[in-house]
Order: C-alpha cells, then sequence, then structure tokens
C-alpha cells in the first residue's frame, strides 16, 4: 500500500487457480489463494539460493510452493518480544520488495500478568506480491508463544490457517492462567488446523549455550529463534536482521550473539527438520518506480512535520506531553534538534500546547502532540489561536474513547471533537491522512494550511496508522510545496507619520492577518482572547463587530477550500452508482472491499477525505452524483452527519467501534449489498462468482 | 581580577537589543484607554513600570508582556510593546515557549493570586523549577476581583465572600513559601504603594538570568479594601514590614536609641526556623543576617513563614532568594544549536540536503 499510487487496480499477473493440483495443496491447506506448486528443480535452487547465500546449510530438498500473499500473526507474552519480531520480519519483508502492511495489536500494560489473556502482544504482517492496502482480515499463519496467545487469537483464524506453537510454555500452570482446562494440543481441538508444535524456547537455549547465559537470559532469544524460522519459510533476506542485531546489542556481545545463533538456529531447524517440509515463495511486488523504505505513520508524520519546517524555513517548537499512541512522534522529534527543532516535554497537555503558541507568537512553527483526551485539555488553549489567527499544528494520534478509554487500541471519534470541540464559533481546519506513509504529506499539508492561514490545524492520525507500517515511496523535496511565512515588515495602514500596524488586516485572498512577530520596530501590537476589532485589533464588544468577526474567522477557513485540488474520485467506468467515501485509516479496508465489489463484477466508485474541514468545493456536486453514498467510519457516524448536514444528502453509514481496523471483507459485503439495492440487481460476492482468486486486500 | 573558575553571571536581559535613543514611559503607554476601577493598586504598578522600563535601555520591540485573565491580566494592553492576554492561568506556558523560541526578547508575565496560584499553579511551579528565563509580577490582592468578590487561593481563612457567606474553609498559598518550595532562583515580595521598593525589585528581577517571581501586594479598593493597611499605614509599617536586605542584619519596628530597629530575626533553636526578638535582648552577631544568595532556600523559607496567613499584621519584604542555575531555555538552545552546528553552516539548503537524507535513510529499496 505505497502512498500515491494511483488509486485504481494495479493490473498484475495472477497465477491461473489450481493450474497444478498437487499433494502439497492439500497438506497445506493454510493458503487458500493464488498456490502454485513449483516442483523442487534447480532453477528455484539457484533463485533461492542467492537469497540464501549467508547460510551454509546442507539441507533436505524441500517443496517451493509459489503465494501471491500471506497473513502471519506473531503472538505472544508482552514481554516475549513480539512488536521487535513482527517489525524484523516486516524490514525483511520490505527489502525483499514485497508490498506490505502491518497491524501491532498490544495491551496498554506495559507487562500485564505474565502467561495471561490480558498480556497478550501481536503483529500482524500481511504482505503479496501485488499492491495491497490492508494488514489482512484474518491470519494464514499463526505463531503462538504461549497458550494465553493461541486462546487470544484462535477466533480470528481460518479453518486450515497454520499454526507454530512453542510448546515450552504449555505447563499446567500457563494452561490454567490462560483458562484452558485441558491441553489443547492434546486431542482434536486443533483438528482443523494444520497445526505444528515445536519447543522453540528450549531448542533456543541449546542454541546458544555456549554464550554462558543464564537460563532466563537465553530463553529470551526464543524470538529470534522464531524469527528465524519464518525467515526461512518465507524465504526472507537476513541481512537486515544480523545487521540491526549487531548495532542493537552491540554493547553486549553475548547477548547479541546468543540472539544472532538463535535466528540462525531458527533457519538452520526449519531448513533440516522434517517437520516443515514445504516453504514459500511471495514474488516482489510490482510497484510504482521509485526510492522506498518501510516506515510508520508516528516515523512519517514526524518526518512531515519536520520538512515543514524545512519547507517554511521556520524552526520547529513541539510543545507535548507523553500520551499513547502519539509519544513516539515526541521521541522522533526529539532526535532532530539538528533541524533547529525544539522539543519541550511539558508539565501537562496544556502547557505543550501553551508553549506551541508562544512559540508561533514569537515566529516559530508551534506543533502540539497528543490523543483524544489531550485535545480535550488543550480545547481552550486551541480557541485561543483560533482568536489570536497565529499558525499551530495539533495532531491527534485518535485512540478508543470515551474518557481513557482504549489507550492502545484505534478509533476516528475525535472528528467531532477537532471540528466543534471549543466554546464559540472557532472553525479550525481538519487534515487526515490515509496511510502510515501518507501521515508525511498530511503533516506537511497541515503546516502549510496553518502557516498560510494563519490558523491552528488539527491533524487527525489514528492509533492504527501511528504503529501500523508499509512501504513508502520517498517522495522528492522538489514534490513538496514550498510554504512562506510572509511575516510582516512594514506598517500597513495610513502613511507617513501616522502610519500604523494593524495586526488585524487581512490579505484578501486568504483573508489571513499579517504576522507580525517580536523584535520587529514599529509592529508592536497586543492580542489575546478577546474579541477584536476588525483591522486595528483592539478590544471591541461592538455587537455588528462580532457577528462580522464571527462570520470573518469562519470565512478565512472556509476559503481554504479554494487551495484545494477536485476530489479525486475512483469511478473506473463511470457507471457506479454507489459511491464508497471514506476519511483517514479507512481508506485500506474501503479499497479492498471496493476491490472485491469489483472483481465480482460489479460497480462502485471510491473517494477519501483528505480535508474534513474545508470538504473539497467539488464534494457536493460528486455527492449528487450517485445515487447511493456509503460511508464507513470507526465511529458512529461522525463523517456522516457532517455530511447529511452539509449537503442534504441521505448518506448510509457504515459503523465499527470495535478499537480495530475495519474488515474489508465485511465491507465488500456492505457495499454489495447497496449496489443491488442502487441497480436492482442480485449482487452475488461468494468466491466463485469472483473472476480472480485473489482478494488482493 | 583573579580567575576563579567561576562561570560568568549572565543578566536576564544580556542578549537582547539595546537602544541609544532615549526612552520615556511615555514611549511604553499605549493608546488604550486603562479601565481598572478607580484607587486599583493596578495603576500604580502600571505606572511603575512604564516608568521603570526606559532604564532597561532595551529595544522596545524586544519587550513582550503576556498575562493571563483577571483584572491585572490587562496589564500588556497598556503598554506599549509586543503582547498577549491569553486565557486564564497558562501565561507561564505561552511566556516559557517565547523565551524559548527567541533569546533576543524580554519576557513578562503579568498575574495574579487567582491566575498564577489557583487554576494556573500547576504551571507556576513547573516554570519556576525549570527556570526559563522570564519576570512573573504576581499581583497579589488576596481576591476574585473580576469575577466580582469570591475568595481567592491566598485569601485568609474564613474569609466572607459572595461564594463564602459563612466563611472559607481553604487554607491559604503563601505565594512565596511556594515558590521557594518548587526551587525558585529569585524570589521576592514587594508593594504596590512604594514606587521605589517596587522599581527595585523589578530592576533586580530583570537583571536576574531565570524565571523571577515578584509577589506584589496590591490592594483591591472594592471587594478586599484594607487588606494590606498594616503594611502601609505609616502609623503600623515600622512594626509590620521585615524588610530583607541582602548582607544586612533583619531589623524591623520603632528605632532603638542607637538607630536599630526594636525587633530582630535570630534563629530559632527550637523549631530550626526563625522568630523575632526584642533586638536589646539578644546579642549583634545572633540577629540574622540575609543571605538571599544562599544555595541552600531553607532560612528563606523559614523567613517567608513569618508572613501572617489570617489578616497581614506582619510580612517579611525584599529579595527572599537569587541564586543562579542554568536557565532551561539557554539549555534548550544550546541543545539546538549543538545539534544544528555542521561544519559547513547551516544555511536552507544544507537542511533541505539533509531532509532529503534523513527521509531517504533507513533501509530503502530502489523500483526501476
Amino acid at each position: 500500500m505505497a502512498a500515491g499510487r494511483a488509486r485504481a487496480p494495479t493490473a498484475y499477473a495472477l497465477t491461473p487457480r489450481g493450474a497444478h493440483p498437487t499433494e502439497a495443496v492439500r497438506h497445506d491447506p493454510c493458503h487458500t489463494t493464488g498456490v502454485e506448486v513449483v516442483p523442487q528443480g534447480r532453477k528455484a535452487r539457484s533463485a533461492l539460493d542467492r537469497r540464501l547465500s549467508s547460510l551454509l546449510v546442507v539441507a533436505p530438498e524441500k517443496e517451493v510452493k509459489q503465494l501471491d500473499r500471506v497473513i502471519i500473526r506473531f503472538a505472544g507474552d508482552s514481554g516475549d518480544g513480539m512488536q521487535l519480531t513482527g517489525d524484523r520480519f516486516t524490514q525483511e519483508t520490505a527489502a525483499f520488495g514485497n508490498d506490505l502492511v502491518t497491524l501491532p495489536n498490544f495491551p496498554a500494560e506495559i507487562r500485564a500478568p505474565q502467561g495471561t489473556l490480558p498480556g497478550v502482544s501481536s503483529f500482524q504482517v500481511h504482505f503479496a506480491d501485488h499492491d495491497i492496502l490492508t494488514a489482512g482480515d484474518a491470519p494464514d499463519v499463526l505463531v503462538a508463544m504461549n497458550p494465553a496467545a493461541l486462546r487470544a487469537n484462535l477466533g480470528d483464524l481460518p479453518k486450515g490457517a497454520t499454526i507454530i506453537v512453542d510448546t515450552h510454555d504449555f505447563t499446567a500452570r500457563n494452561l490454567t492462567k490462560a483458562g484452558y482446562t485441558e491441553n489443547p494440543l492434546d486431542g482434536d481441538t486443533l483438528a482443523e488446523y494444520a497445526l505444528h508444535t515445536v519447543d522453540l524456547t528450549g531448542m533456543t537455549i541449546e542454541a546458544v549455550k555456549e554464550f554462558g547465559l543464564s537460563r532466563k537470559d537465553a530463553s529470551r532469544a526464543k524470538n529470534m529463534f522464531a524469527l528465524g524460522l519464518l525467515s526461512w519459510m518465507y524465504g526472507r533476506p537476513t541481512e537486515t536482521t544480523n545487521a540491526f542485531l549487531a548495532k542493537r546489542f552491540a554493547k553486549v556481545p553475548d547477548i547479541r550473539d546468543a540472539n544472532v545463533a538463535a535466528f540462525k538456529a531458527g533457519w538452520n531447524f526449519g531448513e533440516t527438520t522434517e517437520a516443515f517440509v514445504v516453504r514459500y515463495e511471495i514474488k516482489p511486488a510490482k510497484m510504482a518506480p521509485g526510492h522506498y523504505r518501510n516506515i510508520t505513520g508516528n516515523l512519517a508524520l514526524s518526518y512531515g512535520l519536520i520538512a515543514g519546517g524545512v519547507q517554511s524555513g521556520l524552526s520547529v517548537f513541539l510543545g507535548s506531553y507523553p500520551i499513547t499512541p502519539a509519544s513516539d512522534i515526541l521521541h522522533e522529534l526529539s532526535k532532530h534538534k539538528g533541524f533547529g527543532v525544539t522539543t519541550f516535554q511539558a508539565e501537562d497537555e496544556i502547557a505543550g500546547v501553551g508553549a506551541a503558541i508562544g512559540a508561533s507568537f514569537a515566529g516559530q512553527l508551534g506543533v502540539t502532540t497528543t490523543s483524544g483526551p489531550g485535545v480535550a485539555l488543550k480545547s481552550e488553549a486551541v480557541g485561543l489561536a483560533v482568536m489570536t489567527e497565529l499558525p499551530l499544528v495539533v495532531v491527534d494520534v485518535q485512540r478508543g474513547g470515551p474518557s481513557t478509554g482504549l489507550p492502545t487500541k484505534t478509533e476516528q471519534a475525535d472528528l467531532m471533537q477537532a471540528m466543534f470541540g471549543r466554546n464559540g464559533e472557532a472553525p479550525v481546519p481538519i487534515v487526515a491522512p490515509q496511510s502510515p506513509g501518507d501521515c508525511f504529506a498530511a503533516a506537511v499539508e497541515a503546516v502549510r494550511i496553518a502557516v498560510t492561514y494563519r490558523t491552528p490545524v488539527m491533524l487527525l492520525s489514528d492509533g492504527y496508522l501511528a504503529n501500523g507500517s508499509e512501504p513508502w515511496r520517498i517522495p522528492g523535496l522538489d514534490e513538496l510545496p514550498t510554504i512562506d511565512p510572509d511575516f510582516a515588515t512594514e506598517k500597513n495602514q495610513g502613511s507617513g507619520d501616522d502610519a500604523e500596524f494593524w495586526p488585524y488586516l487581512r490579505d484578501e485572498a486568504t483573508l489571513a492577518r499579517p504576522w507580525a512577530i517580536p523584535g520587529t520596530p514599529g509592529l508592536e501590537h497586543r492580542i489575546g482572547g478577546l474579541e477584536k476589532g476588525d483591522g486595528h485589533g483592539n478590544i471591541s464588544y461592538d455587537p455588528a463587530n462580532h457577528d462580522f468577526m464571527v462570520r470573518t474567522r469562519q470565512a478565512k477557513v472556509d476559503r481554504i477550500a479554494d487551495s484545494l485540488p477536485p476530489l479525486e474520485v475512483d469511478d473506473p467506468t463511470g457507471d457506479a452508482k454507489v459511491l464508497v467515501l471514506g476519511w483517514g485509516s479507512t481508506y485500506g479496508p474501503i479499497g479492498a472491499g471496493v476491490r472485491r465489489v469489483r472483481k465480482a463484477g460489479y460497480h462502485v466508485a471510491q473517494a477519501h477525505l483528505r480535508h474534513l474541514n474545508p470538504f473539497p468545493n467539488d464534494l457536493g456536486e460528486v455527492l449528487k452524483r450517485y445515487d447511493k453514498v456509503l460511508v464507513p467510519e470507526m465511529n458512529l457516524g461522525q463523517l456522516s452527519l457532517l455530511l447529511r448536514a452539509k449537503y442534504l444528502v441521505d448518506v448510509v453509514g457504515y459503523n465499527e467501534v470495535r478499537g480495530l481496523p475495519l474488515k474489508a471483507a465485511v465491507l465488500a459485503d456492505v457495499i454489495g449489498g447497496l449496489v443491488a439495492d442502487a441497480e436492482g440487481i442480485d449482487v452475488d460476492l461468494t468466491p466463485a462468482s469472483i473472476q480472480q482468486e485473489s482478494h488482493d486486500d | 581580577m583573579t580567575d576563579l573558575g567561576l562561570p560568568a553571571l549572565r543578566s536576564g536581559t544580556e542578549s537582547v537589543p539595546t537602544t541609544d535613543e532615549k526612552q520615556t514611559g511615555k514611549d511604553f503607554t499605549s493608546d488604550q484607554e486603562v479601565r481598572w476601577c478607580p484607587g486599583c493598586g493596578d495603576y500604580a504598578v502600571l505606572k511603575a513600570v512604564q516608568s521603570f522600563l526606559p532604564d532597561l535601555g532595551l529595544r522596545r520591540e524586544n519587550i513582550v508582556f503576556v498575562s493571563g485573565i483577571g483584572c491585572s491580566s490587562r496589564f500588556p494592553y497598556y503598554l506599549d510593546t509586543y503582547g498577549m492576554h491569553s486565557i486564564h492561568g497558562r501565561a507561564p506556558t505561552i511566556a516559557t515557549g517565547i523565551a524559548t523560541a527567541r533569546e533576543d526578547l524580554s519576557v513578562w508575565v503579568v498575574t495574579g493570586d487567582g491566575d498564577a496560584l489557583s487554576i494556573g499553579g500547576n504551571h507556576l511551579i513547573h516554570t519556576l523549577r525549570r527556570n526559563v528565563n522570564m519576570t512573573i509580577l504576581l499581583f497579589n490582592n488576596r481576591i476574585y476581583g473580576l469575577t466580582k468578590g469570591q475568595y481567592s487561593p491566598t485569601s485568609e481563612t474564613g474569609k466572607v465572600t459572595k461564594s463564602t457567606p459563612m466563611g472559607s474553609l481553604d487554607h491559604p498559598f503563601n505565594p512565596v513559601s511556594l515558590a521557594l518550595g518548587a526551587e525558585a532562583t529569585f524570589v521576592a515580595r514587594t508593594i504596590d504603594s512604594d514606587r521605589k521598593h517596587l522599581t527595585s525589585v523589578l530592576a533586580a528581577a530583570a537583571a536576574h538570568r531565570g524565571t523571577s517571581l515578584v509577589e506584589i501586594y496590591q490592594n483591591c479598593p472594592i471587594f478586599n479594601d484594607g487588606a494590606f493597611d498594616a503594611i502601609k499605614s505609616p502609623d503600623t509599617k515600622a512594626d509590620a514590614i521585615i524588610p530583607l536586605v541582602h548582607g544586612e542584619p533583619v531589623l524591623f519596628g520603632a528605632p532603638l536609641e542607637d538607630g536599630r530597629g526594636a525587633k530582630a530575626l535570630v534563629r530559632d533553636e527550637e523549631t530550626g526556623g526563625v522568630k523575632v526578638v526584642a533586638t536589646a535582648d539578644v546579642a549583634a552577631e545572633d540577629i540574622l543576617v540575609h543571605d538571599a544568595h544562599n544555595p541552600d532556600p531553607t532560612m528563606a523559607f523559614a523567613i517567608s513563614r513569618l508572613t501572617d496567613s489570617g489578616y497581614l499584621n506582619t510580612s517579611p519584604i525584599g529579595i527572599f532568594r537569587q541564586v543562579q542555575r542554568p536557565t532551561y531555555d539557554d539549555a534548550a538552545r544550546e541543545q539546538v544549536a549543538s545539534a544544528t552546528t555542521v561544519p559547513g553552516d547551516d544555511d536552507a539548503a544544507d537542511r533541505s540536503a539533509r531532509l532529503a537524507a534523513l527521509i531517504g535513510g533507513g533501509d530503502t529499496w530502489t523500483i526501476l
């Protein structure tokens, strides 16, 4: 899911389904899509050998199956290093050239009681030989490091999925902690899955014993053993992980060597054991030409803020208070003071935004980063920035609410808060990224609007975008807008000795007020939260002036729409009667759902909003072109409410607030139902009706 | 002079551009009509500040006044400098952003007892501990004026107000004790009506690099008139004001024949604090000599406890503490500067090149 790619489905070649039905397919029914079996031969070996050159192991001949996509979920206790394991597998996969999307999922507790269901942490990675949009609805492979991880994730697996279990922790005590009365590895309860029971921990301890670590320290390398095994199964290149381990544990050579050894042992185990008879090959994806890296949303957003500073020539000032899932932006920006970035870890959310406003008043680019509860605390200060008309970027990495809610889970229920969550008429522009990599461009856009229009801007990311990752085509700097702070340097009213500086005399095109920073002689002025007189900016209680100023502040925000491109609508044939309109991180599942419906031969259009306030100028016209408009959201219909209010269009909402991304298959069914309604036809989305076998999500 | 290896003391306004042009109080007076109640102590403070600012010799455009909400917070509108009248309690946060962003600005916060100690109490203590270079003028009238007369966090217990017809229940804050507890590096107390003392404290506060907290006793003639009568009345003030002058013995009260005040401060062995005794009863060497530069704030705190928490009959006035500690804003700028300074300078082109390298870093691959 590379940002900037055309939204129309990319053409790619698929192996015809069932071209070579073989024994291997039945042996391992977990991969039900795009399966082609390549008989073990010289050609396949040589291709693999190139990638496996770092490992000189004489291995039994193994079959290699071609897959077009796989979804793997690593699950374990929150202390088992599953996020790291998933991240390393992802980096290997990115380096190999697959398209990918990831979904980390972890508890809010740093170390929930060991071995319990609340303590389970998981990392899902979906990778493919073609353009994909989501982290996948259901894993093909589950790696479960303990009974709780198995129990917590089993319900998400389709029948036939592969399960790799570390048997070491399947003790009576741990089984009880996970709520099992019997060992699920015994008996028939897992008969519908391809179950591999492996003593990962035991083999890890054996593999690293030469380094003289304690048994506990030795067993901690088990995640690298698991990573090695999975890396072997899927032909991942190992260089990035070896380099990573060397760097990460450079100061503790024993730990470094143990991890490298465990990683290698896991690979060798796959290569030599008879337990795993098949390995898989997922060819690199055809992606748009360019320079790529894998990136999470929080990292891309941090880079976008730095880029906004460079492009505007302003020093970035971040005032922030730690909060999940936004803290990583504070961490990242604090590493980049070399770009003139100041990071201020404030005593609370209010001080964070207050200092950012102060820095903006002083001529820097004030930024504050938080999540929903923090936005609530900052609301009064954001209102001050509306009134004083100072640039400010407010980043809200949304999480499940209300109140403390679900700190580590995703949701997009802060749209109304961003839109209306202040006293008085206090319009604030809203920008939302649609994918992890897209957080970069969205942040630059937020800076552009904030600086150009002298206004606070809400940048609505979410927990899924923040921690999820995807390959990102690195933009050239020439693709970024130049942002002009256009500081005021001259008096702007009257002439000669009577000349004055009026801080609220506006630019006719943008309605932005002049930004005169302290240190500029002759432009001394006072601003504040009290209503300003039009032009001169002195305190005014005049009723007509207040009415005028309220309308002017709204008009200024509305006018931003004039600077926006027309809404991009993906309607390949122009025959669709149904439009699916979304915003934020639902882009992936919506796009995948739309593809499924199209693959089954039906028409549906898709559009996604980057700007939630103001809406693009042509949005009303686009909505009216379609008989039905579906608006899927991870809230109870907040965008739907805005659209109905503004355009009097009877949009249909699809709403889930489960703390997880929407599922493509569910959306496809919902879209199918609307298409059936709108076109008066029967819609069949069963797999047999889909022309090509891949779901492409 | 012998180099003792001590760090040079940097003035609070050292990096602010100065002017040779002669300035007067009028240059700092804005065209806005002052709208405090007749007789309000704020007028006296405004006048004192307006006539004091020219003494700094700073360029007017490099001075910023920030305020919160309350009567005193209208202050910036009446000064012809840069200014922001912000929101309730948050002025120190905004001033922190300004002071950290710009070394070349002289930053002032004007706040009141409700603004600084109630809704903004958290920001005040954290600003003090960080020691951000700014001067905070805390107008303490021991009442909420703008909201028409509710008790404030410095009102004496039992205060009968509109919101406490049976008397207030809260124990009050002593702003000086609070600031010392937060390890503020400059803490002083002065009086709105004593122009000379007020001006001398302002000068010391502005010269101090770090957060200077100046509590100004300020009379509210409408809702708390007479709160400071004991220390203002010529009849009582000699006994009410405990004057603090660095390096001098702390003496007050009617003068003895030798000219010394009849009352003196000595260490109280019993409590570990200080107590008031008759000067005549103690040896001269036992009388406490005020040391505002003592790195240990214990004695300053002990002196601050002599302030009455009820109706004010006695209060130490002057600079309680003035010590040097690195400021947050200087250190923050140094971190940025040390990270920014790369051989071959840091022009815009260089930043762009480094941005391209940053976003293009990590594990990358190219698709042709």
